[in-house]
């Protein structure tokens, strides 16, 4: 199963940390300085697989993000890419041409959306269409009651 | 008092920052903020507040005071105030807390909650990051929701499932019955995650494994139906439908045909069938083969499909795609073993990868060459592995030399071959070759008698060019020490003899001792390097005077050896000769291969004169061999030994030794004790010497039990009337048992009369 799964800039920042088993603070720290550091410094046109510790490691770059999961041994790294790619492509449905801007302001939309694609480190859902729907009627019960509040939540 | 600043806003306002400094003082305030709302126990505005909390707590700052208001997010009524809670908690908290079993309530609630969305939120919480205590008392509630028949929710509490049994495996019989008709689901997110439940099922329990091999025709009919449906607009993926699902059906395969029979073979036509089927011009067609390829090895399959996979992954080789090319020579590796001889057709695709510019590739293709050398094929890969070797990233070069000198050993054509080999490693990667492989390398040149004359020559000429690989440095000062002689008598066949003088060749050696590049085990090699040249030349008083100045050298190493060469010059110098003489053939202490030689420091010094670790006689005397007591590299275990070796004589002649000794059987007299008082024990083991057996030997053990030194130990053996020249002694160490000796020459030596 998947351990974890980061989004960060060129620059290095977090945009977005998902960890499908439970990890110390200070561990994810380091895993996200060791991550950052390791993919940024790959080479343009290097293959999107690394190895790192007992892991394997598959990145890929989207525009401005760096989109990086890791994998466990029985895992497929080439099925990994088109996880990844799902994603972007659930993103980009809901935001409309997503870009990393979109991400930075409604980064917590961005987890539920990932919420109901993935879970506890598998694929909960493979349609695309289905996980559009439920976030959508997610989004409505909200707006019914900041409708009701007559404000935002947040 | 005025609303808190919304999400956005705050966002907005930290990205203005100009510097770290400014975005913390931004920070600093609104947590500040936060925390008296928080205190206030503000409930219209808590979901905002962690809201802000955990975008600042992305940034890298401390959120933990978010922790409890996360939690009273979820007590609440409002979907958008669980929504911002159960997110809290899965970022701010984890098992470690206390507080996280709070949430323990909140969960079972919300799983029987009358909204499925706030029914999906509990479930996700607790699949991603329950604890065990958490999946223990909620397991019940996960099981019961198995039983709903809405697919929204039964593809999340399938994978909470697997999360319990994760955490807690001894609950995974509870949630057996649920399985019954995991297949029949139309859903293909249901249809997903009841495949990894089954897959975490059997791969933890056996029996569930045998279980669930009945499941095989319903799997393979399902992939069936994917792969044979038209297009599905909801599953498709570049023409393939829902690759996601292929794969993991795939992999449960993989685990029920493993070591079955049976089960192999009703998958065999649907696997072949995929291999041929799959479109392979997108990355995704080439997921599901790859996942495919990895069945077919690691089950029962007939061989044509095993050759079919291995064409696949030969054809992956040749593909643009880097990261196709980097799962082939994965894969590779794992089946080079099983397949060799499949994977052997593929050799010049994978010895092209090491030309690869990927460093990950790379790493793969080198560790699969060296899988593939073989007796027929050690010339060719050699030269490519040199070639790589040369040019490859340091982070490459130990393991290459290694992987060299194993292969070499393994396959090599010849003696000269494996000397060339061995010279062009350490020429080209010197600084980089392990330093256990100094004795290894030692040991193979000591055995390659015929090619003595040869190595020292080059290694001499190597030495000359370049003095700042050490282990090639040690090598050859060691070789230098050894054969000194051959080198400047000219003697070499393989090649044109160079011309050299014993005083350039003690020249280089003493230059070594002096340069900034030698590191203090270089410089011990060195010194006695120069120490054994003064038997095998005749400029000992310059090697004298070389040994005397290192007598008070700041190097405690190298002063303790030139105190005892000096000795040896001074009070020992009859048995000079004998303590340097050429070194025997080395026999290897282990089978294992070359890194089993059992050295200490890197050295592979005759340890006569090693006395820095003196061992306990820990060999039982019986088990001695002749050839062991000049195996000096055992170790730490320096067998004492006093040699006696008799010439054949004529048997006709009566009363020699020889005749006495006439009626040893094969397996030799029996060990005796010749004395046994105060502590101090000797032994007497008798053998026949190998492999000449008209000499007898006899191996003298002396051993000290007790605590204190035993000093003037002097050993007198008193022989019949027979030619002094017939008998041989000689003293090559004498160490005790329990006591500290600083050196050798503490002790008066042997006399014989």
């Amino acid at each position: 199963g998947m351990r974890f799964l980061l989004l960060f800039s060129r620059q290095g920042r977090l945009r977005l940390q998902k960890w499908f088993t439970p990890t110390p603070e200070r561990e994810k720290k380091k895993i996200i300085r060791d991550m950052t550091t390791m993919v940024l410094a790959r080479k343009p046109r290097s293959c999107n697989f690394l190895h790192w510790r007992d892991l394997k490691i598959v990145y890929k770059r989207y525009a401005s993000l760096y989109f990086c999961l890791a994998l466990e041994d029985q895992d497929n790294e080439l099925l990994a890419l088109e996880i990844l790619h799902r994603y972007v492509e659930l993103l980009d449905k809901y935001f409309g041409n997503v870009c990393e801007l979109d991400i930075i302001f409604n980064f917590e939309k961005a987890y539920f959306i990932l919420d109901e694609f993935l879970m506890g480190g598998e694929i909960q859902e493979t349609s695309k269409q289905i996980v559009n729907r439920s976030i959508e009627a997610s989004d409505m019960l909200q707006e019914t009651m900041e409708e009701y509040m007559s404000k935002p939540a947040f | 008092m005025p609303a808190p600043i919304r999400l956005r806003e705050l966002i907005r306002t930290i990205r203005t920052a100009r510097t770290q400094a400014e975005e913390r003082e931004m920070i600093q305030k609104e947590c500040a903020a936060i925390r008296s709302s928080f205190r206030e126990e503000d409930n219209t505005y808590r979901c905002r507040n962690v809201a802000k909390l955990l975008y600042m707590h992305m940034l890298g700052y401390p959120a933990h005071f978010g922790q409890l208001e996360c939690l009273k997010l979820i007590a609440s009524q409002k979907f958008t105030d669980k929504r911002i809670g159960y997110l809290g908690a899965m970022l701010l908290l984890d098992e470690r807390q206390d507080v996280h079993l709070l949430m323990t309530n909140c969960i079972k609630n919300d799983l029987n909650h009358s909204t499925q969305y706030v029914q999906g939120l509990a479930l996700c919480t607790l699949g991603c990051m329950g604890s065990s205590e958490m999946c223990r008392d909620l397991a019940g509630e996960v099981e019961k929701l198995l039983k709903t028949s809405n697919s929204y929710l039964r593809k999340k509490v399938t994978l909470c499932a697997v999360h319990v049994i994760r955490k807690v495996p001894e609950l995974m019989e509870m949630f057996l019955p649920a399985t019954k008709n995991l297949l029949s689901e139309k859903n293909h997110g249901v249809l997903h995650t009841s495949v990894v439940l089954l897959t975490e099922m059997c791969e933890r329990s056996p029996d569930m494994l045998s279980h669930f091999r009945k499941l095989v025709p319903q799997l393979v009919r399902i992939l069936k139906n994917l792969i044979m449906s038209g297009y599905s607009p909801e599953h498709d993926v570049s023409g393939i439908s829902d690759p996601f699902l292929q794969v993991r059906i795939l992999r449960l395969l993989r685990i029920l045909g493993r070591s079955d029979d049976d089960s192999s073979e009703a998958m065999n036509d649907i696997l072949a069938q995929v291999a041929t089927n799959t479109e392979t011009s997108k990355n995704v067609g080439n997921a599901i083969l790859y996942e495919t390829v990895l069945t077919i090895m690691d089950i029962k399959s007939e061989s044509g499909l095993r050759v079919l996979a291995i064409n696949i992954l030969g054809r992956f080789l040749l593909n643009n795609d880097k990261n196709i090319r980097y799962v082939a020579l994965t894969s590779l590796l794992k089946t080079v073993q099983t397949d060799h001889n499949a994977v052997q057709r593929h050799r010049s695709t994978i010895v092209d990868c090491l030309k690869d510019l990927d460093v990950s590739i790379k790493r793969r293709a080198m560790e699969l060459s060296f899988a593939l050398v073989n007796g027929n094929n050690i010339r060719g890969m050699m030269k490519e592995l040199l070639y790589f070797l040369d040019s490859c990233d340091p982070e490459f070069k130990a393991d290459c030399a290694s992987g060299v000198f194993l292969a070499a050993e393994k396959y090599a054509p010849s003696k000269r071959w494996h000397i060339d080999t061995i010279m062009r490693v350490l020429t080209t990667a010197g600084s980089y070759v392990r330093d256990d492989s100094v004795p290894n390398l030692i040991q193979l040149i000591t055995n390659s008698v015929e090619m003595h004359a040869y190595t020292v020559q080059r290694l001499y000429k190597a030495l000359l060019d370049d003095i700042s690989q050490q282990p090639l440095v040690q090598v050859s000062s060691w070789c230098i020490g050894e054969y000194g002689d051959l080198l400047v008598s000219g003697q070499c066949e393989e090649e044109e003899p160079i011309q050299v003088t014993e005083d350039e060749v003690l020249d280089v050696l003493e230059g070594l001792l002096v340069s900034n590049l030698s590191t203090p085990v270089t410089r011990g090699y060195a010194l006695t390097a120069i120490m054994k040249l003064s038997t095998r030349f005749s400029s000992v008083n310059r090697i004298k005077k070389v040994v005397s100045i290192y007598g008070s050298s700041i190097d405690v190493e190298l002063q303790q050896r030139a105190v005892e060469y000096n000795a040896l010059f001074k009070k020992y110098d009859h048995m000079r000769p004998a303590l340097l003489e050429r070194m025997p053939i080395m026999e290897k202490t282990a089978t294992n291969g070359p890194t089993e030689i059992v050295q200490t420091n890197g050295e592979t010094e005759p340890s006569v004169l090693d006395t820095k670790h003196p061992p306990p006689v820990t060999q039982p005397a019986n088990q001695v061999r002749a050839n062991d007591l000049l195996d000096l590299l055992g170790g730490n275990d320096v067998v004492p030994v006093i040699q006696t070796t008799l010439p054949t004589k004529p048997a006709s002649a009566g009363g020699e030794l020889l005749d006495l000794l006439g009626d040893l059987s094969l397996t030799g007299i029996p060990p005796m004790t010749a004395y046994n008082k105060n502590g101090l024990k000797i032994e007497f083991t008798f053998e026949r010497a190998n492999p000449n057996p008209n000499i007898a030997v006899i191996t003298i053990h002396a051993s000290n039990s007790t605590e204190a030194d035993m000093t003037d130990f002097v050993f007198q053996a008193a022989v019949p009337k027979v030619s002094r020249h017939s008998l041989e002694l000689i003293l090559k160490c004498l160490i005790m048992k329990h006591s500290r000796v600083n050196s050798l020459f503490n002790q008066n030596c042997a006399t014989v009369f």
